[in-house]
């Protein structure tokens, strides 16, 4: 039953699960960091204060934060059909993981940065600093702590939602799972199964409050 | 020159405007270091931010060296920032750069070439004492040290003006001091004008040439120092000043003391010193000069910014015209004399 053949199965299941974390965690940065320092400095009183532009962007964060992702998945089939050519498999997976962890991210940001005090940007604009210089002189590097934390959090997500992923065919550990330890009745995949979340899921929390706790020290 | 004309701001908000500047005018020589002092609420710092624009004034002008700063596009403003430092309360030093990239923060955002930069940076940290800081984080700062950095940071482009914004007001005494120095010193060796605004009339009497007191939105009196202490013309600004120097004399001091018979006449005054003649022993060359006895009740010495200042309240006693000529010989001395009561 368990076998070196259903080793190489899970060991090949964790290894999809990570790329396609790792993957649409990054991807959804690329998107979701930009979207909110845009939600921020476009707030009222901020630097880029845009009423239009922050309220059209919440409530299209929002409206995609509140469709569960199971349901999710399913209705971008055809995006994610658009984009990849497939819906099934690792690499299709990815597209509904970024998608949905964008406007996640984005909120993420957007608290991490609100923390950051107002003193700070009213100095950088007396030094006569534009816009720009200041997203990315003062409230990204002072941010850096609670973002890198953030991403901690993200990650741990979609670790979540991966194994979601794979039960419409997505791959990986939730796959794995759901082929042999639900339909078969092979419980002892399914123990492994999560066993491997279990600890991947500390060792990102982990390795996140570490990095978090190093650049913090640095500035103590 | 900082010119500032019929200077407004009312906030508004849902259902009410709040009214914080009303109808302010300034005007601010080169070189000097003027104080704007209020209570909170009054609108001071509303007015620091309105000359660097930080607040948007609803109407009015502030024009610096002739440009007016009120009327820039928002490049030309960023631009004309650059020359305009600015201190604050609580330092605001960037907790992600440690204190040499701190300092050369200002010089980043002008585009002033690495290498000029960082030999500025040196320089900079070595005139406000922190040269061995520099690769110190602010947490691990004083906030004397801390203030220094601020002020290092704000001289980095060599500004026409110096904005200081409650700079000491969250430091103890001694560091306040030895903060207004680093402030006088860089005042006296680059000619630079500073502009403080603060609610502790000590930083006006240590520090400062001229003074504008500002009371609910309106500047309610402007004037020298050395004038406003020695003879104050509103209430708020005697207020202020009695946080520093005491000049209320107890009221039994103004009656005839008991049992106390003095042949001829006797006579409570309040002489202040100003400058020079506090140096000069001109009571007792009154003493001597003239039939007349003085008796000490009160007396302080004190300094405003580097003139010596004092008040002496003295009872006189001896023949009326004897008391006549020696008050005349003390005024023709430069001492301002009042007479407090006339027993």
């Amino acid at each position: 039953m368990f076998d070196a053949w259903m080793m190489d199965r899970v060991l090949l299941a964790t290894w999809e699960t990570i790329y396609m974390v790792a993957i649409s965690t990054f991807l959804s940065y690329v998107f979701g960091l930009p979207l909110g320092v845009i939600l921020v400095v476009s707030s009222d009183g901020h630097i880029l204060e845009n009423k239009a532009v922050n309220q059209v962007l919440g409530s299209i964060v929002n409206i995609m934060r509140s469709i569960p992702f199971i349901i999710f998945l399913i209705l971008i089939i055809p995006l994610t059909r658009l984009i990849v050519g497939t819906y099934i498999g690792t690499v299709a997976s990815i597209v509904p993981l970024t998608l949905a962890a964008i406007p996640f991210v984005a909120r993420l940001v957007e608290t991490s940065l609100k923390e950051i005090e107002w003193g700070l940007i009213e100095a950088a604009l007396s030094m006569g600093a534009n816009s720009w210089q200041i997203i990315s002189k003062v409230l990204l590097p002072e941010a850096l702590p609670s973002l890198t934390l953030g991403v901690a959090i993200t990650t741990i997500n979609l670790v979540g939602y991966s194994a979601m992923a794979g039960i419409v065919g997505g791959g990986g550990l939730g796959t794995l799972a759901y082929y042999y330890g639900y339909q078969r009745y092979e419980n002892a995949i399914m123990w492994v199964t999560v066993i491997i979340l279990i600890i991947l899921v500390q060792l990102v929390q982990m390795l996140g409050d570490s990095l978090a706790a190093k650049i913090s020290n640095r500035r103590r | 020159m900082i010119e500032v004309k019929h200077l407004t701001k009312i906030y508004k908000t849902p259902g009410q405007e709040i009214l914080a500047l009303d109808d302010v005018s300034l005007q601010v020589e080169d070189g000097e270091i003027f104080g704007i002092i209020g209570l909170s609420g009054a609108g001071k710092s509303t007015l620091i931010r309105c000359i660097n624009m930080l607040e948007k004034p609803t109407s009015g002008k502030v024009i610096i060296n002739g440009v007016e700063i009120t009327a820039l596009e928002p490049h030309e403003l960023r631009t004309a920032r650059q020359k305009i430092g600015m201190i604050f309360q609580h330092f605001n030093l960037l907790s992600s750069r440690n204190v040499f990239d701190n300092v050369l923060f200002p010089l980043e955002i002008a585009g002033v070439p690495k290498k000029d930069a960082a030999k500025r940076v040196m320089e900079l940290l070595e005139l406000v004492g922190l040269a061995d800081k520099a690769k110190a984080y602010p947490a691990q700062l004083s906030g004397g040290q801390k203030q220094r950095v601020g002020i290092a940071r704000a001289l980095a482009n060599s500004p026409e003006l110096l904005l200081s914004d409650e700079a000491t007001s969250a430091l103890d005494p001694q560091t306040t001091r030895s903060i207004l120095g680093l402030l006088k010193d860089i005042n006296k060796r680059f000619n630079l004008t500073i502009l403080l605004i603060t609610h502790d009339m000590n930083v006006i009497k240590e520090t400062c040439d001229r003074v504008a007191v500002i009371a609910e939105s309106r500047i309610v009196e402007v004037g020298r120092v050395i004038d406003i202490f020695s003879n104050p013309q509103t209430s708020t600004s005697r207020s202020f000043i009695n946080t520093v120097v005491k000049r209320d004399i107890p009221e039994e001091l103004l009656e005839r003391p008991e049992g106390h018979a003095v042949s001829g006449d006797r006579r409570l005054v309040s002489v202040s010193f100003i400058g020079k003649s506090a140096g000069q022993p001109l009571i007792s060359s009154m003493i001597k000069k003239y039939d007349v006895d003085a008796n000490i009740l009160y007396g302080n010495i004190d300094r405003i910014k580097d003139t010596p200042f004092g008040y002496l309240t003295l009872e006189l006693t001896g023949p009326p015209d004897q008391i006549d000529e020696g008050l005349l010989y003390l005024k023709s001395h430069g001492l301002e004399v009042e007479v407090l009561n006339h027993v």
